[in-house]
């Protein structure tokens, strides 16, 4: 210790104590920091953030504030997380219309998904919410597709109808059909609770249940369901049926009726 | 000897039928009946389709009952369908789903039955209408209308209880309906439903007593009628239109044997096949994307099917009053849509009665009226329809906001209010179609058929040629014939003393007056009208 102490007013201390330092805060930066991926993103991470905030600058801030705190026209976007911009700006419903009806409709998407994950980053950042999820999450695979009907029939067909073919709602709003909608999109959905929708966050829906779903939906509502009674006539229920029943049932029926009786016997003149 | 041996040398078919002759009687019926006249028309042909239908829907019912089990005991699905595996439900959802996909022929078979359910009350809806617009109930075939309009509504209620058995969640969402229904009938309503349902709804017992309602007390009340129906249409003889040839007390047509045997029997294959043809191309009732009943679940686009659609409309209408008095609930919002219900299907069971009221008329009636040459019973008729499909809009006005992008409850204003004005509307609007079309035959008769021929006079006017009709085409024209108005009559009797004139005669009178007064027909033209016309003093 005399040693060091004896050398303390030497010159190049000051210049050791500041490296030491300097290793000292940068190995506790090392431990302590979330993640080494993180890390190693975080000049990228910093950069899509910047060029979220430009896009959303001239893409949503007319309506949700130039900070995301919200206005009249559109509300706080502080804490709505990734998966709520990725669900809204990728199936084309934000930004919306300046007068859109009752409810914001699903258009077509004008972002690309590098603008949409800076856009989401952005945001991300303004408060803490749900992430974008990953394929792991939301992919049907290994998922329990009759668990997953179950689920749907007790927490979803209520507007959205037995295999999502969608509903009416009050006023004119409504909930939209399932079909075509990716497994993402349906898992943010539930998630965030877009719109009219009421969120399912894990704590309801766990991230299991969610996977079930998304599972029955593509067994019973996507290109690769089968239809084993043939036409499925909209699988809207007995309104359908009904009117094709007396359009093409009884309309046929009535046909064949009047093709009949124009053809009569011959009574033999006497 | 030799008598013997003739009698041996009788064809086999002869000995049969005199065989049974012996011992049925079938000869005298026979010759009574195989030669029974039968006019022509389309629209004649309707109730067939309904006798058809219901036909197929008792011959694939059987099958179908070989196969279920009407039975709400709790099993775990384990066949074909992969959505479904592992799920509980009631037996009778899983023998549903087993004649869908392991029994063989089992779906087609399903959908043969619901989509015949389907065209046998739309076709009875359809003839039913077709009796109404052409007179065809008037007297002597009032009480084969009441047997018509029962096969109608009991109809209703099997398919009703039908389409309930696969215990699946859309129909089990239409029992629970039905049971709020019931619920709010005052005093009696809990305790019929305790009675019917075994309890709390919905029990371990509905499917099965439902299964017995549907296979066996309905339709074999409705059999019953079906036959007295057509003892009925034979007994009183089939109408027919007016025309040359045809009076009141003769049937012109072609004979049931052979003509109409070999006709109608054609035509059932061909019901047969387009119902089969349907069942073969669309789906109905996809009971196993629809998933077990349980009452803590519940979907959008929950309607019962068509046959019902007009209740659904009245309870989808209707405000949600209720009266609350002494710790009782009086729910209005269902009881009144209730008896509405009710008193809407009886209007048109007794407007037969009701109208033979108002013409007094006690002859029998077999030439039928074209609908304009009766408008006020057209417009009566049109209104009815109109009111019917108004609540059919509202039972299914969820899918009519999603699909024409209208808010639900902009619809649910319309029909409200167009219960109420869309009657009288049509009403008028038929009336006054009705009456333009009676000028128009008028017209016609006087002055014969426009030719589209355009003549030049030698003085330069400009005429077209009108063709007159042929005598068939005059007589078809003209051959109806047009009420007076009732008068009260004398309000004075023989001595001068005065009667009392009751408020029903002052009803019928006015009433008489709606419906053959000043502006609510057209006099026909007179053979005096006629003659002056085409008299030689050139055209009008």
């Amino acid at each position: 210790m005399k040693k060091l102490s004896a050398r303390r007013r030497h010159p190049l201390a000051a210049l050791v104590v500041l490296l030491l330092a300097l290793a000292c805060t940068g190995g506790l930066y090392a431990v302590f920091a979330p993640a080494d991926k993180a890390q190693a993103d975080e000049t990228a991470q910093s950069l899509t953030i910047e060029e979220g905030k430009k896009l959303y600058a001239v893409g949503c801030a007319s309506c949700h504030g130039t900070g995301g705190q919200g206005t009249s026209d559109g509300p706080s976007l502080v804490g709505v997380g990734a998966a709520a911009v990725d669900f809204q700006v990728a199936t084309g419903r934000m930004p919306a219309a300046t007068s859109q009806g009752p409810q914001v409709p699903e258009k077509k998407n004008i972002y690309s998904q590098a603008e949409i994950d800076q856009l989401a980053a952005y945001i991300a950042s303004l408060g803490a919410g749900p992430s974008i999820p990953t394929e792991e999450q939301y992919g049907p695979e290994g998922a329990d597709i009759a668990k997953g009907g179950e689920l749907f029939r007790t927490n979803c067909a209520q507007c959205h109808n037995f295999t999502g073919k969608g509903g009416a709602l009050t006023h004119g709003k409504y909930a939209p059909t399932l079909e075509g909608v990716s497994p993402k999109h349906i898992y943010e959905a539930m998630q965030t609770g877009p719109q009219n929708m009421p969120s399912f966050p894990d704590t309801t829906l766990s991230e299991k249940n969610k996977k079930d779903i998304i599972a029955y939906l593509d067994a019973v509502n996507s290109e690769k369901t089968e239809s084993p009674g043939g036409l499925e006539l909209g699988g809207l229920g007995p309104v359908s049926e009904g009117l094709f029943g007396w359009i093409f049932g009884l309309g046929g029926l009535i046909a064949v009726a009047v093709w009949v009786a124009a053809r009569t016997a011959k009574a033999k003149k006497s | 000897m030799s008598t013997a041996q003739e009698r041996r040398k009788a064809p086999a078919g002869e000995r049969v039928a005199d065989w049974a002759d012996g011992r049925l009687g079938i000869y005298s019926l026979a010759k009574a009946n195989m030669r029974k006249i039968f006019p022509d028309h389309w629209s004649f042909m309707l109730g067939e389709i309904c006798l058809y239908s219901f036909i197929i829907i008792i011959l694939t019912g059987v099958y179908l009952t070989l196969f279920f089990h009407p039975s709400m005991n709790e099993v775990e699905y384990h066949g074909s369908y992969v959505p479904l595996q592992g799920q509980l439900m009631s037996e009778a959802f899983a023998s549903t789903l087993d004649i869908s996909f392991d029994v063989r022929g089992g779906l087609l078979i399903r959908q043969i039955h619901h989509w015949a359910a389907i065209i046998f009350l739309a076709g009875m809806f359809v003839h039913m209408m077709r009796v109404f617009f052409t007179g065809a109930f008037r007297k002597p075939r009032e009480i084969n209308w009441l047997f018509g309009f029962l096969l109608f509504v009991l109809g209703m209620f099997t398919g009703f209880t039908g389409y309930s058995l696969p215990d699946d969640l859309l129909s089990g969402t239409g029992v629970r309906f039905t049971q709020g229904a019931i619920l709010s009938v005052p005093i009696v309503g809990t305790y019929i439903s305790m009675f019917l349902f075994g309890g709390e709804f919905p029990g371990t017992d509905f499917v099965a007593r439902f299964y017995s309602i549907h296979i066996l007390l309905l339709p074999g009340i409705m059999l019953g009628l079906v036959v007295g129906h057509l003892i009925l249409v034979f007994y009183h003889k089939h109408t027919q239109f007016a025309g040359p040839g045809r009076t009141n007390k003769n049937v012109v047509g072609m004979p049931l044997l052979p003509v109409y045997m070999a006709k109608a029997g054609g035509f059932f294959f061909l019901v047969f096949g387009v119902i089969s043809a349907l069942a073969a191309i669309a789906t109905i009732n996809p009971i196993w994307v629809l998933g077990p009943y349980r009452p803590d679940q519940v979907s959008t686009g929950a309607q019962p099917d068509w046959y019902m659609g007009f209740a659904e409309g009245l309870i989808r209408a209707m405000p949600g009053w209720e009266i609350n008095l002494w710790g009782h609930t009086l729910v209005l919002g269902v009881f009144i849509p209730l008896v509405l219900f009710g008193v809407f299907l009886a209007i048109i069971a007794l407007y037969p009665f009701i109208e033979s009221w108002v013409t007094g008329d006690k002859r029998e009636h077999h030439i039928l009226d074209r609908p304009r040459n009766a408008p006020t019973r057209t417009g009566v008729g049109v209104a009815w329809v109109t009111g019917y499909i108004i609540m059919l809009i509202g039972g299914g006005n969820d899918i009519v906001a999603t699909h024409f992008h209208l808010s639900i409850n902009a619809v649910t204003w319309f029909v409200r209010i167009g219960f109420f004005v869309g009657p009288v509307l049509a009403f008028i609007v038929t009336k006054r179609i009705c009456l333009g079309l009676q000028r128009r035959d008028k017209e016609k008769v006087l002055h014969g058929r426009e030719s589209g021929i355009i003549k030049r006079l030698p003085h330069g006017e400009f005429i077209e040629v009108h063709e007159p009709l042929s005598q068939e085409q005059m007589y078809t024209l003209t051959a109806h014939e047009q009420y007076q108005p009732a008068e009260i009559g004398p309000t004075v009797d023989e001595n001068g003393v005065e009667r009392k004139v009751k408020g029903s005669e002052k009803l019928r009178a006015k009433l008489s007056d709606a419906y053959y007064g000043e502006g609510a027909q057209i006099p026909k033209p007179t053979a005096e009208e006629y003659r002056e016309i085409t008299s030689g003093h050139g055209h009008h």
